[in-house]
């Protein structure tokens, strides 16, 4: 792969949240939402994000989608028609508008992310309308194209979102996603909110839509077990910051970082004798505003030595593509994904 | 899978369906709706509906009682209703005025009679009414006043003031609410701030004392129709800071909401965003607000008048009509003079059956 491969490359993002008290709004303390993010994704692959609720993952992709200004650190994205990488940190409304079309994202909760007084058709045809891409008949047309390729039935289309489940809701917010054929989507957690029986519909679904459209994810998640399957690479976070960056297939074989490690132990197994190897994090997940000196992971990690309470660890290079924050992380020999048999 | 006939209905029901089903449920609230409806149909055709006109007098019948209205005649024979002729006496022991029936007299109550003329809504002119009795027999549903004049038909044409004054006070101050509100909750910062601030200082004045002072720096020579406008105006001033408090509220939770987010990220800019998914997700909050906002102006227009300082005849509300009824001996004698509190009453807890029904209709997607 060469480097004009590159659709988005996220360089050392960070976003603080000031937190401000009294009459004169004086700034006391800050959010460090995302502190020092940087990954890369090439055009039609999928990029996994994931850690707990509270790592900064969906700040991350807000700031992609211009929705928060980043605090310091770059977003280079490079339109499909061929032009220079445009900087979505530093971007003037107009550029971004142009660019709109091509960054789209499927939200994670289907009750709250359409508007409850508008038809499925309108819902859908909204991105279409705003962009002037298609009015009329051509509408109409491209709205019935999509809802056919989404799974729902065509004549639903004037019925509003009330009528529909949440899995069809979803289905909805994925059309009205690819509506415009974006070169990248953010997925937030798009099958939390939904039943299990549901949640493989809906990742098969985005799997088809990406083999046909040829498109980008960057799919936000807390679960690894579900993500492997269909990330390329995958970022782990916590605390707003990256622990282990890799290759799915690197990462489910040997991760690097403790943290990962921990997570991949909590993923449901098909070997029931290893269920008594789970690790169960001590603790709670670190403050934002005030982390922890030194590894932000070090008071809850198994392997925590006194160099991790004072250093931070840089995220190294480990191999090609392998990085990982952790002083230990080529002393330590962690289990993946592929020896506990996670079950998904 | 097929649908029933009943889950399709439901499925393809837009909004506005749901809110109409579910309100319907609401007995009390329908009954609102069909008093307030009456009420304003009432008030728009009262020159027709009205047997006389709110100013003719008839000097021999000051402070008469209700007419009574008779089905069986001296033969004790059903008749369709009538009146009797009326005459007024004096009691001679106390010097009472005193109005006693002419036995024998028999004038049936007839539709569409030809009586006063008017000038319908100042479009033409006619003299058609619903209902009437001939000269000389006369049909005083709710008495007389002290100059004579039809206390039913006043009470008509004072509502058409009254409620009309609601509408008007409340338009105006859904648009001061709605603007003011809206830049308040859209734009935020010290602009909000400015706005909250003023709204708590103005919702700290005691209203009465307030409306009086104003109305009181009203110059007397003003028309009546004058005072009536600037009134509306006084009524509207004060009476917005709850719409915008409202407006401001709804717009700051739903600037956050993923749909308007998920507008933003296709490319809407902030008139599709305000026009297409903040003000329709909020208009029958709006519509909530107002409902329980009129009864609030017709009660406070009632006061002013009452107390003197809101309208003056001859412009005819229901304010201005209890004026009469102010001291103990009116009450005390001529009861009836009191009617127009009805009128108040039935007004006011309408609107409030409305509101109440509707809000609980207007969120039709939570169970």
């Amino acid at each position: 792969m060469t480097d004009s491969d590159v659709l988005l490359e996220v360089r050392n993002l960070k976003k603080h949240f000031p937190i401000r008290k009294g009459v004169l709004k004086k700034v006391v303390a800050h959010v460090k939402a995302v502190d020092g993010v940087s990954f890369s994704v090439r055009k039609g692959e999928t990029l996994g994000l994931v850690g707990e609720s509270g790592c900064g993952k969906t700040t991350v992709g807000r700031m992609i989608m211009g929705a928060y200004r980043p605090t310091e650190g770059s977003i280079w994205f490079s339109p499909p028609n061929g032009k220079p990488p445009l900087d979505l940190a530093s971007i003037d409304p107009g550029d971004m508008r142009e660019l709109r079309p091509h960054i789209q994202m499927i939200f994670q909760d289907p009750f709250a992310s359409l508007n409850p007084r508008m038809t499925i058709r309108e819902i859908i045809g909204e991105p279409l309308i705003v962009n002037k891409v298609a009015r009329g008949e051509e509408l109409d047309r491209r709205v019935h194209e999509l809802v056919e390729m989404v799974g729902l039935q065509p004549q639903h289309m004037s019925r509003y979102p009330h009528a529909f489940s949440g899995g069809q809701r979803q289905r909805i917010s994925i059309a009205r996603a690819m509506s415009l054929y974006p070169a990248l989507v953010v997925a937030d957690e798009p099958t939390s909110a939904l039943d299990v029986s549901v949640q493989a519909q809906i990742v098969n679904l985005a799997l088809d839509i990406q083999d046909k459209l040829g498109l980008a994810y960057l799919f936000i998640s807390h679960d690894l077990g579900l993500i492997r399957h269909f990330s390329n690479k995958i970022v782990v976070m916590y605390v707003g910051r990256v622990m282990e960056y890799a290759p799915a297939q690197n990462i489910f074989e040997r991760p690097r970082h403790p943290y990962t490690e921990a997570l991949m132990s909590n993923v449901p197994t098909t070997r029931p004798e290893l269920i008594g190897r789970r690790i169960v994090l001590r603790g709670e997940t670190a403050d934002p505003i005030n982390p922890p000196p030194g590894c932000p992971f070090h008071p809850r990690c198994l392997y925590a030595e006194e160099v991790c309470a004072n250093v931070v660890p840089p995220l190294a290079e480990l191999s090609p593509e392998h990085q990982a924050a952790c002083h230990f992380s080529r002393e330590l020999n962690l289990t993946g994904c592929d020896a506990l048999g996670c079950a998904v | 899978m097929e649908e029933s006939r009943e889950a399709q209905k439901y499925l393809d029901a837009s909004t506005r369906q749901l809110i109409w089903w579910r309100y319907k449920k609401h007995a009390l609230a329908m009954i609102g709706l069909y008093l307030i409806v009456g009420l304003y149909v009432f008030s728009m055709f009262c020159e027709f509906l009205a047997p006389y006109s709110k100013d003719t007098r008839h000097f021999d019948m000051t402070y008469a009682s209700p007419t009574k209205i008779r089905l069986f005649d001296d033969e004790g024979k059903l008749k369709r209703p009538f009146v009797r002729e009326v005459k007024m006496d004096v009691d001679l022991k106390t010097q009472q005025i005193r109005y006693l029936e002419v036995a024998g007299t028999h004038y049936p109550i007839r539709l569409f009679v030809r009586g006063d003329s008017y000038e319908f809504w100042s479009l033409w002119e006619g003299n058609l009414h619903l209902f009437g009795v001939d000269a000389p027999g006369r049909l005083f549903l709710f008495g007389t006043d002290r100059m004579g004049r039809d206390l039913f038909s006043r009470c008509l044409y004072g509502s058409r003031i009254s409620l009309s004054i609601g509408m008007f006070g409340v338009a105006l101050s859904l648009l001061l609410g709605l603007v003011l509100g809206g830049v308040s909750g859209y734009v935020g910062g010290w602009v909000d701030s400015l706005i909250q601030r003023t709204i708590e200082v103005i919702r700290c004045f005691p209203s009465i004392p307030l409306w009086m002072g104003l109305a009181a720096a009203m110059p007397p020579h003003w028309h009546a129709l004058k005072v009536y406008f600037m009134i509306t105006i006084i009524l509207s001033l004060v009476g917005w800071t709850d719409l915008a408090r409202m407006v401001r509220g709804k717009l700051i939770s739903l600037r956050e909401e993923e749909f308007v987010l998920a507008a933003r990220f296709a490319g809407a800019g902030h008139t599709r965003i305000i026009f297409r998914h903040l003000l329709p997700s909020f208009t029958s909050h709006i519509i909530v607000t107002v409902t329980l906002a009129i009864p609030h102006m017709v009660l406070a227009e009632t006061a002013l008048s009452f107390l003197g300082i809101g309208l003056r005849p001859p412009i005819t509300s229901l304010g201005t009509l209890l004026k009469e009824a102010q001291n103990v001996t009116t009450i005390a004698l001529y009861p009836w003079l009191l009617i127009p509190v009805a009128f108040v009453i039935a007004t006011v807890l309408a609107f409030n059956f409305v509101g109440d029904g509707l809000r609980d209709a207007v969120d039709p997607y939570s169970r």
